[in-house]
């Protein structure tokens, strides 16, 4: 028996063919990146944006606590006193001068909690790149939301669905003072393009998905755990029950979305067949 | 065993003996020979460098699957330019040269590389003997009597590239690598000769045509089942440890030694050991295929104009089957440490290789011969473990007694039937 069992531990490397063989046949764990993502997390710190408020007044009064707190010193901020006739925010003073240097910021979003206006937020974007260093400092023309309240997207920078969209949505997150207390309550000025926002949930152990937009992580990576790691309404018969109604409603919004796609190409064909018909019937 | 393999032994070692050279050459040498010879050459060439190319893709896209990953996928369709587009690279970057390096020995190393490379397939039988316009030849570059040494030889030149790259590049890891790389494979190359001296008893011919001959009448005479299963288990361990492919691979690991021999080399010279390497994986695997499955031999349908391409087809598939063993080793085998190899090679391979051949050397004179032989080898070779097993048992008590003289002044747990003085602790 001795001898047996020394021959199987010594050969027990033979094991490695059988396993590598079977991966053959497992599914991939590789994304296609550029094509294909990851849903980013809700909260994901990306690239800057400065708010302004709905009526269109920047919301930064250049009071520099972000770069006093900013541990990358990345950031360079200069106010100026609002001109009495003109003014470009509603207190005393704006940001005259605003400008963040991406090679050095590491995106720890201490700027965002130390802001006492929401001012500085940030977008989930983080797919942008320079050839030269010295487009990485973005200055306030770049960091500025456009007049819909969205970040200006930039040419050389990647940006995809859903990330402009959540901007402040740490600020959303936190529970003012860190307290669950306080969880749902607004504390925050309106935005551009977007009114006040409403409190995100999840943090007293309620999830709010539809607010946040988007998916655990751990949902989205399913097909990758082990077994005994899904959980139970998603597994057998149940877990297929549940992909099928999630993919029946993607399905239906794709529908919709081709639909109205549709609808007005159809209109557009309409249209642009009256005209026809018009300059015709002008050229008769 | 003894009776019917010597029974099939007789007839074949007369059989392969009547073979005789290319019938290219029976008619004399004439502008026909010269053409066919050329074109032979050329697609030879052709073919080798364009299987390499779709060797390199398929060994990292198989790797990949084994590892869950999906591989080169973005130039040309499944990415199979991949290749190409690599090669394009190191084309086209800056062929550095070390300051320290022996120039002229650097820029050699990589064609003593290659071009053995590159020779050991013309030895290689890919499919039967074609006939046009009243000329025979046969589908392989060059059917040399002493076919199968030049494989040998050329294996063994191939060794200087990998010396003399490291040596010349005048820096410690590629001196390492090379040194570690050349030990390897003359060790290696050992057990290597004596399984294919097993081969060329049994066949009575150096000529890979007239070994792949004699395996050709039906699939109990491949070499594989002729000599027992082990000689080709021999020769495979041999030939990857050869090849430096893993988990053969250290002189060229990574974690260890940057990139081995070739760490100075970058650009085209860098192009071309990687071409070599890979080259020499399929040149390897057809000499396995020719050595013991027969090479191009396989049933062969009697569809008109179309069964010379079968033989060939059989040969492909044959190769394409080592092509996929040799990625699966990659993937599945972790790295041998040096002393591991070592012992593998002088210790197992080459007493077993020669074990063998000596039995089969028995057996291909007389039945009895070959039994006694066998009976010896085997008592050598019990003899033989029980000394290693003794060494290393010494060997491994000096070691402990060396650590425990190290770390004396290291609390020591007390040995059971002896007093602690207190000295210790």
């Amino acid at each position: 028996m001795g001898i047996v069992d020394d021959v199987k531990e010594q050969f027990s490397f033979l094991g490695g063919f059988k396993l590598t063989f079977e991966h053959l046949t497992r599914p991939r764990v590789t994304r296609q990146y550029p094509e294909e993502k990851k849903p980013k997390q809700p909260r994901q710190h990306g690239r800057h944006v400065l708010n302004r408020y709905e009526d269109g007044m920047e919301k930064c009064i250049g009071c520099e606590l972000c770069a006093g707190v900013c541990p990358a010193d990345c950031i360079y901020v200069r106010g100026l006193d609002n001109p009495p006739d003109h003014p470009v925010s509603p207190g005393e003073r704006y940001g005259y001068v605003y400008e963040i240097n991406y090679l050095r910021c590491i995106h720890c979003d201490l700027c965002v909690e130390a802001c006492p206006t929401e001012a500085i937020t940030e977008s989930k974007l983080f797919e942008f790149s320079f050839t030269n260093r010295a487009d990485a400092i973005y200055t306030k023309a770049e960091l500025l939301v456009g007049d819909d309240g969205r970040p200006q997207k930039l040419p050389w920078e990647d940006w995809r669905e859903g990330d402009d969209l959540m901007t402040s949505g740490w600020m959303r997150a936190t529970s003012p003072s860190g307290n669950a207390a306080y969880e749902g309550e607004v504390q925050w000025s309106g935005e551009l393009g977007y009114g006040v926002r409403r409190p995100e949930g999840g943090q007293s152990g309620r999830r709010d998905d539809q607010a946040t937009g988007s998916k655990p992580l751990r949902e989205v990576l399913e097909n990758h755990l082990l077994p005994e790691d899904i959980p139970l309404e998603h597994r057998g018969m149940k877990g297929r029950m549940w992909r099928a109604q999630i993919s029946a409603e993607r399905n239906k919004k794709k529908m919709e979305a081709a639909r109205e796609r549709f609808k007005e190409l159809r209109a557009a064909r309409v249209a642009k067949k009256a005209t026809a018909k018009k300059d015709s019937g002008d050229a008769a | 065993m003894t009776g019917a393999l010597l029974a099939q032994l007789h007839p074949m070692v007369g059989a392969a003996l009547t073979t005789h050279g290319d019938p290219l050459y029976d008619n004399g040498v004439g502008w026909f020979v010269w053409v066919v010879d050329v074109i032979k050459v050329l697609v030879a060439f052709g073919v080798l460098l364009v299987s390499v190319m779709l060797m390199i893709w398929f060994e990292r896209k198989l790797i990949s699957d084994m590892q869950s990953r999906i591989g080169p996928n973005r130039a040309g369709p499944w990415g199979l330019l991949q290749t190409l587009a690599d090669g394009t690279k190191l084309f086209f970057k800056e062929d550095l040269l070390p300051e320290r390096a022996d120039r002229a020995m650097f820029k050699l190393a990589p064609y003593l590389s290659l071009v053995p490379a590159l020779l050991v397939f013309t030895v290689v039988p890919v499919g039967g003997i074609i006939h046009i316009s009243g000329h025979a030849f046969e589908l392989q570059v060059a059917d040399p009597p002493i076919g199968i040494l030049l494989v040998l030889a050329m294996s063994s030149i191939a060794v200087y590239g990998v010396m003399l790259a490291g040596w010349s590049s005048g820096s410690k890891y590629p001196l390492l690598g090379s040194v570690r790389a050349s030990a390897q494979m003359i060790s290696y190359e050992a057990a290597l000769g004596i399984t294919v001296v097993t081969v060329v008893l049994i066949t009575g011919s150096l000529s890979t045509r007239a070994i792949v001959q004699s395996q050709a009448t039906n699939f109990w005479d491949w070499n594989l089942i002729r000599l027992g299963i082990v000689p080709f288990f021999l020769f495979l361990i041999a030939i990857t440890a050869e090849l430096t492919r893993p988990p053969f691979d250290l002189t060229e690991a990574e974690s260890e030694l940057v990139g081995g021999f070739h760490t100075e080399y970058s650009s085209i010279r860098f192009a071309m050991f990687f071409l070599a390497e890979f080259m020499n994986v399929i040149t390897m695997s057809a000499v396995v295929v020719t050595l013991f499955f027969g090479g191009p031999d396989g049933p062969v349908p009697h569809i008109p104009s179309f069964s010379i391409w079968f033989p060939i087809l059989w040969f492909l598939g044959k190769v394409f089957i080592f092509l996929f063993i040799y990625v699966w080793f990659r993937a599945a085998l972790p790295r041998l440490r040096y002393d591991q190899l070592m012992t593998i090679g002088w210790k197992y391979l080459i007493p077993l290789s020669l074990g063998w051949l000596l039995a089969v050397a028995g057996f291909v004179v007389d039945g009895w011969w070959g039994l006694g032989i066998a009976v010896v080898a085997v008592a050598l070779g019990t003899v033989l473990v029980r000394a290693f097993g003794i060494g290393q048992a010494r060997e491994a008590d000096l070691e402990s007694a060396a650590v425990t003289t190290a770390r004396r002044e290291r609390p020591t747990r007390p040995v059971p039937g002896t007093l602690s003085t207190g000295e210790d602790g």
